[in-house]
């Protein structure tokens, strides 16, 4: 049986503990909220450049088609660009997206390919660095600038293009976490290089829509900037799932450490009021010998 | 008689509105849209996007950097990286 100043100590601890997560709970509902509406207010870009790539994907097929949506014909050299946060205490947010990733590259060195990995968040980089350190090629550091924007995702596009172009990989997949709502997020595998069009692209492109310049420039112009805005879309998706991971996470530890105090006190009760009987009893029994 | 136009950037959806013209800086040339213009690409070089909100009003100028603008028969939409005022 704990004394009872243990005892006292540790529900102060734990109060303080308590306070703790109560405090960052508070502060990432404060980020969600904000997280929620970039990732919201970056939608209606994505989806009109999706429609505008499919439309033109549509037209330009063939031998004619940019390697960057045809592919370079090669499928040997994947490329797993794992995007996760740079700080803890979200729950199994990180540790979501780095499972995501290692099932990836386990199917795929299954499949005989080669793995390579460019990383981007401290999180990422430390749950990969044990089972595939040799394996990343490139770690893209977000931890400088609060949170990644629209900056950092031309950043990294323009890393992943010029690797692409110098041969370094064949298949690229962005590893990330989408977010469905603040209690939900889904780790996502998303072939980005060459671009995974959807088969129903091709319907109500029937007006003779005129090009300038013509669709092979225009369209190698829009596949690099597709790249930049899905990895920003990324970004912008991992960090409102990170807030909503952590919110959820310290809400959890704020009422664990409720019920913990809860526990403590009833004990810290029991053990003080036992003391004072066995002291009763002890001048009870010596005032009755006299 | 009005031209829809909408201007988005990747960070959000700038303006949707309504005018009687804009002017494109096209990479080939800057192009004047109207209510009713036939539909047609292109991509943007970094200049001055200008409005007009009436005929023969005042324009009204935004910079613009890199993307590229589509026209449809639902209106003009301008997809550019930046803008500023």
């Amino acid at each position: 049986m704990a004394s009872l100043k243990e005892l006292k100590g540790r529900i102060g601890s734990v109060k303080s503990t308590q306070k703790i997560t109560k405090a960052k709970q508070m502060v990432a509902a404060a980020k969600l909220r904000k997280a929620q509406a970039a990732a919201e207010a970056a939608r209606p870009y994505s989806e009109r450049l999706e429609a505008v790539v499919a439309s033109l994907a549509s037209q330009v097929s063939g031998d004619g088609a940019p390697p960057l949506l045809a592919g370079n014909g090669k499928n040997q050299v994947h490329l797993l660009l794992v995007a996760a946060a740079d700080r803890g205490l979200a729950g199994p947010f990180n540790a979501n997206i780095v499972k995501a990733a290692r099932e990836q590259a386990r199917s795929l060195l299954d499949a005989g390919k080669t793995v390579k990995f460019m990383v981007v968040g401290r999180k990422a980089r430390s749950g990969l660095l044990r089972l595939h350190g040799d394996a990343i090629v490139e770690y893209y550091d977000t931890t400088p600038v609060k949170t990644p924007g629209f900056h950092e995702a031309k950043e990294i596009a323009a890393r992943l293009l010029a690797m692409y172009e110098a041969g370094d990989f064949d298949v690229a997949t962005l590893v990330y976490s989408k977010f469905r709502s603040p209690l939900v997020q889904e780790p996502t595998v998303q072939q980005i290089i060459p671009v995974a069009m959807p088969e129903t692209a091709a319907v109500g492109g029937d007006a003779a829509v005129e090009y300038e310049p013509d669709e092979e420039e225009i369209l190698e112009q829009l596949l690099p900037r597709n790249i930049t805005i899905q990895i920003f879309k990324a970004l912008l998706e991992n960090v409102a799932g990170e807030q909503g991971a952590s919110m959820t996470a310290m809400d959890n530890a704020t009422r664990n450490a409720g019920d913990l105090i809860q526990k403590l006190t009833i004990q810290y009760n029991r053990s003080r009021q036992a003391a004072i009987t066995t002291e009763l009893v002890e001048i009870i029994s010596g005032a009755e010998a006299l | 008689m009005a031209l829809k136009f909408e201007i988005v950037t990747p960070e959000k959806l700038v303006r949707s509105d309504e005018a009687y013209m804009v002017v494109v800086p096209g990479s080939e040339g800057d192009f004047g849209v109207l209510e009713g213009h036939a539909p047609f690409m292109s991509t943007i070089r970094d200049g001055a996007l200008t409005i007009y909100k009436t005929e023969g009003g005042e324009p009204e100028t935004l910079a613009i950097e890199g993307g590229f603008a589509e026209v449809s028969a639902n209106g003009l939409t301008v997809l550019a990286e930046k803008i500023g005022e």
